[in-house]
């Protein structure tokens, strides 16, 4: 069975699902069960982690999801790892979705304080998923610093614009050595189709089900989007060919 | 992750039956393929890609043109020493093998130098057997330093070291390492090499990866074709230059293919790789690594390297001696084995110009080293 790891932790869904933005928890939830994600993240600084109250994580049920923390809001590495390790000590499990995103109109992540921030997660023990720009050597820098995955963007979130980064993320697809995670940007189903079928290892979707008239059922198209994308992936898709017409015979030597 | 856990997670004779059982609409797949998979890479290694050896060829040429240009490397071997405690069954430079026995010294080392580099090589390749008592990490130190304002790159070719050895040839100027685990099939391997250092497999796989850590700039992997089945030891070669693309990323690869070569000791190889299947295994590697050098030394034949050219090479030697002090003295009597290709630089230069090929003689600074 076609199944993804991260960190030793095996998923059968390749799709992520973000908390923000839902017009109400039911929604949330809706999208979430419509999905069949096994990972969700949820923004720490919107949750009381200590409150047993705490109206977003009572609809997420821990046993069926893990719970992904994300150090959203977080304008340098200092701020980011302060948060992880404060979800950590109210009892979450050590995954946090590493964001460092100082600029607050398109939300793109700073690529040195989220190294920086990174190898610091790293040390102290959490399994970090960073959440990055397009840029494969960043990719690089990042799974030498030992996260567990790395997570280019597709566009800048909520923008619904699809696999904008297309070349780029498939340079860091083609050299990664941990799973890649294309997050943000993907407003439709085709869109998680098309990271999959570029070989993504896992997409992660939120606005696209948050602003959805009917969550659930958006859920579900990205269910199926990123399970078409995957066995497409698998399956072998049909290549465009480039036929390049022979000037002069390169291996007649061979024959004489 | 290191190399020998990628490699230990493929059974050779399984992969053998994988390779053999591809079939020409896997070959068109591949050929079509921006990136190769692991199954393209068998494919064009199959039986049944020797069908499509032309289009294979025409692709490989476009991508070594795009990502190169119409360039060749030129590099000169040097070789310090032929002494040797391994057994390699193979190899000219035996332990058991009566052959004269030398070690160069500084001066004599200069003086092989000086003509490389009155040729105009500025790219040099310093070899030697594995005899820790003559030749051993300090005193390849004590070379490289006396050589490095002769060159601006020096890369060596000797036995496998732990990472501090690198460190500490780096730091003396050295940028490159070749190193060929001769046959990735360990008891092969085990029987190709009955004695000495270089019966540790695993070592000597792990080489390019400690050299890596210790910041090695160029790293040459490659099988010793006449040794193990060539589908088989061209697979893990790709492998082991894919692997070390991913995980040692900031290292330039090359790779080479030396077929067995005669040699004293009279050894005959095991597996002969035709020149059919040669053209097919460097093709292949092309299309797999479409920016790795691909290097192609006087072992081949003045005829065949003109024909090769083309296909992917990036890398050339020329005029090469293959005993120490061959060059001043012009004695080959220690040589480690008979090269094939005879000619001197200028007409190997000659000839690549004559193809629209530029030789490049530096490629390289030696103000890259601290």
């Amino acid at each position: 069975m076609d199944t993804l790891t991260i960190a030793n932790r095996t998923f059968r869904s390749r799709l992520m699902v973000g908390t923000g933005k839902f017009s109400s928890n039911a929604a949330m939830v809706a999208a979430m069960e419509g999905s069949g994600c096994e990972i969700v993240t949820v923004a720490l600084r919107r949750v009381d982690v200590d409150n047993p109250h705490d109206s977003i994580l009572t609809h997420i049920d821990r046993e069926k999801y893990l719970l992904l923390p994300n150090t959203s809001g977080a304008r340098d590495a200092e701020e980011a790892v302060r948060l992880a390790r404060l979800a950590r000590a109210a009892g979450c499990e050590p995954w946090v979705k590493l964001e460092v995103t100082p600029d607050p109109f398109y939300l793109l992540p700073d690529p040195i304080e989220t190294l920086k921030a990174a190898e610091i997660l790293v040390k102290d023990g959490f399994v970090v998923l960073p959440y990055i720009n397009a840029d494969p050597v960043l990719a690089k820098r990042l799974q030498e610093a030992g996260t567990a995955t790395v997570m280019p963007l597709g566009a800048p979130i909520g923008t619904n614009k699809g696999v904008r980064t297309r070349d780029s993320i498939a340079i860091i697809i083609e050299q990664a050595i941990v799973p890649v995670v294309v997050d943000a940007g993907l407003g439709a189903p085709s869109h998680a189709a098309e990271a999959m079928e570029m070989g993504a290892d896992a997409v992660l979707v939120n606005t696209a089900l948050a602003v959805a008239r009917d969550p659930g059922a958006m859920g579900q198209a990205f269910r199926k989007g990123v399970e078409a994308g995957r066995e497409a992936y698998l399956a072998g898709l049909g290549r465009q060919q480039e036929r390049a017409e022979a000037s002069s015979p390169l291996t007649g030597f061979l024959h004489n | 992750m290191n190399f020998q856990q990628t490699l230990d997670s493929y059974n050779l004779a399984e992969v053998e039956a994988r390779i053999a059982a591809k079939r020409s609409a896997d070959v068109e797949a591949a050929l079509a393929a921006a990136h190769l998979g692991i199954d393209d890479f068998m494919a064009l290694l199959s039986p049944a890609a020797a069908a499509y050896i032309e289009p294979m060829a025409q692709r490989a040429h476009q991508l070594t043109v795009q990502r190169f240009g119409k360039t060749i490397l030129m590099y000169a071997p040097l070789y310090l020493s032929n002494e040797c405690t391994n057994g390699c069954r193979y190899c000219g430079f035996n332990a058991h093998n009566k052959v004269p026995r030398r070690t160069l010294t500084l001066d004599e080392t200069e003086a092989e130098a000086r003509v490389l580099h009155d040729r105009g090589f500025r790219h040099l390749l310093l070899v030697t057997g594995e005899a820790p008592r003559a030749a051993d990490t300090d005193y390849l130190t004590a070379a490289v330093a006396r050589l490095r304002p002769l060159f601006s790159s020096i890369s060596i070719e000797v036995y496998p070291m732990e990472e501090s050895g690198y460190r500490q040839v780096i730091d003396a100027g050295v940028d490159g390492l070749t190193i060929y685990q001769e046959t990735y099939d360990r008891a092969l391997y085990a029987e190709m090499h009955p004695f000495g250092k270089k019966r540790d497999f695993a070592f000597r796989l792990r080489a390019p990866e400690h050299a890596a850590a210790a910041g090695m700039r160029r790293i040459g992997v490659g099988a010793l074709l006449g040794l193990g089945k060539f589908r088989v030891e061209a697979f893990c070669t790709g492998l082991h230059a894919l692997h070390l693309a991913r995980h040692c990323w900031r290292t330039h690869l090359t790779v080479s293919f030396p077929r067995m070569r005669p040699a004293d000791g009279g050894f005959q190889p095991l597996n002969p790789v035709s020149d059919h299947d040669f053209v097919q295994l460097i093709c292949a590697l092309r299309l797999l690594l479409p920016d790795a050098g691909l290097v192609l030394s006087t072992r081949e034949s003045a005829q065949l390297r003109d024909n090769l050219l083309p296909l992917g090479i990036t890398q050339m030697s020329a005029g090469s001696c293959t005993s120490p002090g061959g060059y001043a003295e012009k004695d080959e009597s220690g040589r480690q084995f008979v090269i094939d290709d005879d000619r001197t630089h200028t007409e190997v230069e000659a000839m690549l110009r004559s193809r629209g090929y530029d030789p490049v003689w530096k490629d390289w600074d030696s103000a890259f080293h601290a």
